[in-house]
């Protein structure tokens, strides 16, 4: 975990120069949004907001308001980045992980069946259906999905988080927002579901012909308990991996997916930000971005210990 | 983006196959769009909203505007091929430098660009992509640069490994002693022989180069004076209901892009002996 400190200071640094390459610094753009302000205004805002001076004091002042948690100040909401960010954060964090936990065990199962029977059409059907989906831009498979089951079929809400001016109970407006998180997190998943189809496959092909797999079957174990206990558990653990190694793409999936679906998350913030030249948004965004990327990773760790249980709990993983 | 070495495709000779075919007609569309369909694709060419096969000469249909749907998509092709191939050459340049600058120099410097390297691989790819076009502008060209600057981590890694298993060999100890200088050892003797897994990850770069662009073109922050594929579904996006048709094309060209590309790469692999070596 405290590996991850290094990363986020360079990330850090790393949105720094972002903003510094943008022609423009975040007084112009207020300045342009209110449409006036003299010469003076201009040096009273920059001087508040700690952006005179040369690239040296605006780092440190940059760093000193991140060291307290402050993100800057949002041109296009006219209110605090950080507000603005966590507001949006939850319906984000909800899709994300369904999403990651819907790709993730889908795909361990289609990537089982597959490895299982190896060289049959099953496998076939699988591996080159998560080869056309791994090849499928998300927007296209949400907007196909809108087509089918919120127009011709009407199922599913065609967007949104929730019903507008619905008077439900609390039971009620959790089923509402489910019910309009269907079809976004199955988008999301499917996108993403090649790649644990085939680790998943390729793991339990490769644990196959372990020594201990030959034991159990000499033993004359069951083999539905070989599948499972021998072959599966073990296989899972590059499958455990591959989840934090993808989370940051997953994230960055659900911009346009949330895009889509109209969805009030993190993402379609990120793209109104750019929309509006809010960059000290944006780098808002980036920065929650990322440490909701090294948060996953932990609870990956945390994980993988309790699958593999050589992993102790001071021994850092490599990822 | 990530590199997966145990499994591929069950009959790797088919996967090539139609990896091939898909990727040769694609090129051919790319290549001779100007001559199969004159003019610019952006023109009005006739009644907007024909639906396909209503009109011979516009087998696919013509979108709001009356822009040919077809000729769309032989000039996104172009777009698409270009941007990925550039896009991912340059991730990929940018990843063997890294990789080999870290694996052979090692200590101070290795420990510097690995940590960088992983601040990379963990912010989310496409919102630093994003940022990157937002700042820089929306050109071709930056779009390229964005793509590159935000997917290079997976080659450097590779090299890097790669680099560090050979810098122990014996010609490495030879050419020192020979008295070449330690870059030159880095980059002529001992690169060369790290380069053959990096052939394993050109398919998924450039595909995941093609789905970038796509979905910035989506979002229209790509080049709005190209006419690309994402483009062509952002802008029938808004007659989903009356016109599926403009969203399903282009889709179905990006797919079938994307997938040449991760076949004939996934071939190249095996034949080298990359995949599939059980």
């Amino acid at each position: 975990m405290l590996q991850a400190l290094p990363v986020l200071a360079l990330v850090a640094v790393g949105v720094f120069i972002l903003l510094e390459m943008a022609e423009g610094d975040a007084v112009d753009a207020y300045l342009a949004g209110i449409g006036s302000g003299d010469a003076g205004f201009a040096a009273d805002l920059r001087e508040r907001y700690g952006l005179e001076g040369n690239i040296g004091t605006r780092f440190l002042t940059y760093a000193i308001r991140l060291a307290q948690l402050d993100l800057g100040h949002s041109v296009a909401f006219s209110r605090d980045v950080g507000a603005v960010i966590l507001e949006r954060l939850p319906n984000t964090l909800l899709m994300m992980v369904s999403a990651i936990l819907l790709s993730a065990s889908m795909g361990i199962l289609l990537g089982g069946i597959a490895a299982l029977r190896r060289g049959g059409p099953t496998d076939a059907a699988i591996t080159v259906g998560a080869l056309i989906l791994n090849a499928t831009p998300g927007f296209w498979l949400g907007l196909l999905a809108i087509i089918l089951f919120a127009v011709k079929l009407r199922w599913l809400p065609i967007g949104g988080i929730s019903t507008l001016d619905a008077d439900l109970s609390l039971f009620g407006e959790l089923l509402d927002v489910a019910w309009h998180l269907v079809l976004p997190v199955f988008t999301l998943a499917l996108t993403y579901l090649a790649l644990y189809v085939r680790l998943m496959r390729g793991a339990m092909i490769e644990t196959d012909a372990s020594g201990w797999v030959l034991a159990a079957r000499a033993r004359g174990l069951p083999a539905s308990r070989i599948a499972l206990r021998h072959i599966a558990r073990p296989a899972l653990l590059p499958v455990v991996t591959m989840i934090g190694l993808q989370s940051g793409a997953l994230l960055g999936g659900s911009i346009v997916i949330e895009t889509v679906f109209s969805i009030p998350g993190l993402g379609a913030l990120a793209f109104e930000a750019v929309l509006q030249r809010d960059l000290q948004l944006l780098a808002g965004i980036l920065l929650t971005g990322t440490v909701l990327v090294v948060a996953v990773n932990v609870v990956i760790d945390l994980l993988y210990r309790l699958l593999d249980p050589r992993v102790r709990l001071d021994a850092g993983l490599d990822s | 983006m990530t590199l997966d070495l145990q499994g591929s495709v069950p009959r790797v000779s088919t996967g090539s196959a139609v990896g091939a075919t898909l990727l040769s007609a694609v090129i051919l569309a790319a290549i001779f769009a100007s001559w199969l369909a004159p003019g610019d694709p952006l023109d009005m060419v006739a009644r907007p909203l024909l639906t396909p096969l209503q009109d011979a000469r516009f087998p696919l249909g013509t979108d709001q505007l009356g822009r040919d749907v077809l000729a769309g998509l032989l000039h996104g092709a172009r777009v698409s091929m270009a941007v990925g191939a550039a896009a991912a050459a340059a991730a990929i340049g940018v990843g063997i430098l890294v990789g080999t600058l870290a694996g052979f120099l090692g200590r101070f410097t290795d420990d510097f660009l690995m940590r960088i390297t992983e601040a990379f691989q963990t912010v989310p790819t496409f919102l630093l992509a994003l940022a990157l076009v937002s700042v820089l502008g929306a050109s071709a060209a930056n779009v390229v640069i964005a793509i590159g600057i935000s997917s290079w981590p997976a080659t450097a890694r590779l090299v890097r490994a790669e680099v560090l298993r050979l810098k122990r060999a014996e010609f490495v100890d030879a050419a020192r002693l020979a008295g070449r200088v330690p870059l030159a050892i880095a980059f002529y003797e001992v690169l060369p022989g790290a380069l053959q897994p990096v052939v394993a990850l050109i398919g998924i770069t450039v595909g995941e180069a093609i789905l970038v662009e796509s979905a910035l073109a989506f979002l229209g922050l790509s080049d709005p004076n190209l006419n690309s594929w994402g483009g062509m579904i952002a802008n029938g996006r808004a007659l989903l209901r009356n016109a599926p048709y403009l969203v399903a094309i282009p889709g179905i060209a990006i797919a079938t892009a994307v997938l040449a590309v991760t076949l004939v790469g996934d071939g190249l692999a095996s034949r080298f002996g990359l995949i599939n070596r059980r």
